[in-house]
């Protein structure tokens, strides 16, 4: 990345304790509400650990777009079961919990890169309160799925 | 159709108040940037690999600016012209491209066509780096005899009459015969065997265009059957798509049962999107035809058969029929080949809509072309043999893939870009003029370029007319029209 000049500098310092500000108060107002909060981990495909709060009812893409989580793509249809993109790989316990999976999720899940049998999208698991500190990791998205839908390519006749 | 929750109204609130932090920022940060630190990348095609690629760019370098240049007066590509009208929920993706578009660092030139308008070395000149993102534009011929006989279209050209694409609102397809052969198993297939079987007030709902909703409206197409040259184990269509086949109302499968001999015994075996995607045929299959009887409307697949002929009527000009190669298969699973057997089958029918691809095409003789693949050649979205040339989508990748794909590619060009700058490889230290010198050049040639300001004009309009008959929107058929309305 190239370095900025001096003055853009300042003014990222500028803006960013402009953020700090925003961000120690809605942590503050969040505390305030933390007793009905969930936490929930999110691994990043860099391996990065993001710890957030979410409400419970809400779904794992909301967490990710209200709590601003970078993660390039997610949730691209926002939510409408279209898209695939808030794959999310879970422990085994936790996805047992989780309850059944419908056959429109199970449709679009088939489409996901790195599908794995603890899989679920991310826009229709929702929190509750049981599920108290649980991690979910973000799947790559493995190169060589992208050759078509089913991950090969096909021959000719 | 569809059981999902939506979060339309709460996920558009934050993603809305995210980007305006992200245009704060940025808005600021170039007032300090020096030419140097200002790479000019332009962008030609605004679909998805275009706005992908672009929003990339943008969050990756706090300095990048971005132009997209595209044909049409109208973005977002394929996800217009392309994704089905009763797939609303698909669209969604326009939100964030619409976010883009409107980015302080970004900004979009409808109305040009680059190759014709302007030529890939000008953008090389006024800016220092060019992706091609101009997905497939083309589609692969069947290369039979009778292909070109009245009563053949292409998907392309089908799909892009029913959703509006203004070079085929003239396309007026026959609709007056009982059976139509779709040829090709992939998710184009499927969208046009839906369009053609769906009852009216599913599709009146939608923004498909006034003249094709009147064309189904009278259309006497009953029986439409959709033909691989391959098996039921290698169809190209994904399970979302078939599922809503299988759950169209008003039809009922036409399967031939014989088909699906011996699949059982291997579906423990298969991956399971295959498996599970093999087993709801199989369900279609054995499933007693629907109460309905003869009024119903039906659908089926014929597999192992390959286009011959086109059979003609007897004075020649309309299409009659279509005679079919019979295959067998050789190997197994997905790499499968179909081999002829020499023996054919002649089906009846008015109609044969080929739906065997879209293929890419070169737009300018500057940029190299692969006419065997018929794609860009190039290395993880760098073209080989050139400097400062990019590609994302299709046009990188050849033309499957759904949006997701293309986002996934067009990312991966992105960081390649980006990677090049860092490195060094793209020189970005002299200044670039970019749309400074693009646009008076285009103005002189007498094109006019559409603004992202201008598309909110026609959108606007679109839905206003839409809203009068409650649809969506009415699509503008018209590239004169549009520019009217971006002028009124
Ligand atoms: C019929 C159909 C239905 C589909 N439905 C779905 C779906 O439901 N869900 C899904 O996930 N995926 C769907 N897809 C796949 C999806 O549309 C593609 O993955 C995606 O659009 C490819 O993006 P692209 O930007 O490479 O190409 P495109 O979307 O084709 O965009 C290319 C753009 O470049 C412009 N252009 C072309 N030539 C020039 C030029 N010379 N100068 C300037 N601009 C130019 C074009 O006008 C166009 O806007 C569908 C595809 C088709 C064909
Ligand atoms: N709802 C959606 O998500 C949606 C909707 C539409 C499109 N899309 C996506 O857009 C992409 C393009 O779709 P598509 O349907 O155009 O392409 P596709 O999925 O590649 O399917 C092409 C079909 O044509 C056949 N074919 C190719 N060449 C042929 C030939 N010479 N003779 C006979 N048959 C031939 C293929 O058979 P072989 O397998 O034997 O080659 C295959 O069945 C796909 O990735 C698709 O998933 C998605
Ligand atoms: S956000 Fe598209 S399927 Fe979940």
């Amino acid at each position: 990345m190239p370095t900025d000049s001096t003055g853009s500098h300042i003014i990222r310092m500028v803006l960013e304790s402009h953020f700090l500000v925003i961000r120690q108060f809605c942590c503050y107002t969040r505390a305030l509400r933390s007793e009905n909060k969930v936490t929930v981990s999110f691994i990043n495909r860099d391996g990065e650990k993001v710890t957030v709060k979410g409400s419970p009812g809400d779904s794992l893409l909301d967490v990710v777009i209200e709590q601003d989580l970078d993660i390039d793509g997610f949730g691209a249809c926002e939510g409408t079961l279209a898209c695939s993109t808030c794959h999310l790989i879970f422990d085994e316990d936790v996805f047992n919990q989780l309850g059944p999976i419908t056959d429109e999720e199970m449709d679009m899940l088939d489409l996901a890169y790195g599908l794995t049998d603890t899989s679920r999208l991310g826009c229709q698991v929702c929190l509750t309160k049981s599920l108290e500190g649980i991690t979910v990791r973000v799947p790559e998205s493995v190169a060589d799925m992208r050759e078509s839908d089913f991950g090969t390519t096909s021959s000719s006749s | 159709m569809n059981t999902s929750r939506v979060f339309g109204f709460k996920t558009m609130k934050t993603l809305l108040t995210n980007r305006s932090r992200a245009t704060i920022t940025s808005g600021l940060r170039r007032l300090a940037c020096t030419p140097s630190s200002c790479p000019r990348v332009c962008i030609v095609g605004g679909g998805p690999a275009g706005f992908y690629t672009a929003q990339h760019l943008l969050k990756a370098h706090p300095a990048m600016q971005v132009d997209i240049y595209e044909r049409l007066p109208i973005p977002f590509g394929l996800v217009r012209f392309g994704v089905a009208p009763d797939h609303p929920e698909v669209k969604n993706v326009i939100n964030t491209f619409t976010q883009t578009a409107q980015h302080e660092r970004c900004c979009f030139h409808g109305n040009v066509t680059v190759g014709k308008d302007v030529s890939v070395e000008e953008l090389k000149q006024a800016y220092h780096a060019v992706v091609l993102s101009y997905g497939a534009e083309g589609n692969r011929l069947l290369g039979v005899p009778g292909e070109n006989l009245s009563g053949v279209y292409s998907a392309k050209d089908f799909v892009g009459w029913y959703n509006g694409l203004p070079c085929n609102k003239d396309l007026c397809p026959d609709l007056s015969h009982e059976t139509a052969v779709i040829l090709g198993q992939g998710n184009v297939a499927l969208d046009v065997a839906r369009i053609l079987l769906s009852p009216l007030d599913i599709l009146t709902k939608t923004d498909i265009t006034q003249p094709s909703l009147e064309a189904l409206a009278a259309s006497r197409v009953r029986r439409v059957l959709i033909v691989g040259r391959r098996g039921p184990l290698q169809v190209a269509f994904t399970i979302k798509e078939l599922r809503e086949m299988v759950n169209l109302a008003g039809t009922r499968p036409d399967m031939v049962p014989a088909d699906f001999k011996g699949i059982a015994e291997v579906l423990k075996d298969l991956p399971r999107p295959r498996k599970r995607l093999t087993e709801l045929m199989m369900k279609a299959v054995r499933e007693a035809p629907s109460g309905e009887g003869s009024t119903s409307r039906q659908w089926g697949f014929r597999f192992l058969r390959s286009p011959v002929e086109v059979l003609p009527t007897p004075d020649l000009t309309q299409t009659a029929g279509i005679r079919l190669g019979i295959n067998r298969l050789e190997g197994s699973g997905d790499g499968a080949r179909a081999v002829a057997t020499g023996e054919t089958e002649d089906i009846e029918c008015g109609m044969v809509i080929s739906s065997i691809g879209y293929q890419s095409l070169p737009i300018d003789p500057a940029v190299p072309f692969d006419p065997h693949k018929a794609i860009i050649p190039n290395a993880v979205g760098r073209v080989l043999k050139t400097s400062g040339l990019y590609c994302s989508g299709w046009v990188k990748r050849g033309p499957t893939g759904v949006i997701a794909t293309t986002m996934n590619d067009s990312f991966d060009t992105a960081r390649v870009l980006i990677q090049d700058i860092e490195t060094g490889i793209l020189d970005i230290s002299t200044a670039k003029p970019g749309s400074q010198t693009v646009t008076p050049l285009l103005q002189k040639r007498g094109v006019n370029p559409v603004s992202f300001s201008d598309w909110e004009k026609i959108d606007a309009e679109e839905m206003k007319r839409g809203s009068v008959v409650g649809k969506p929107r009415e699509k503008l058929l018209d590239v004169t029209e549009m520019l009217k309305t971006v002028h009124s």
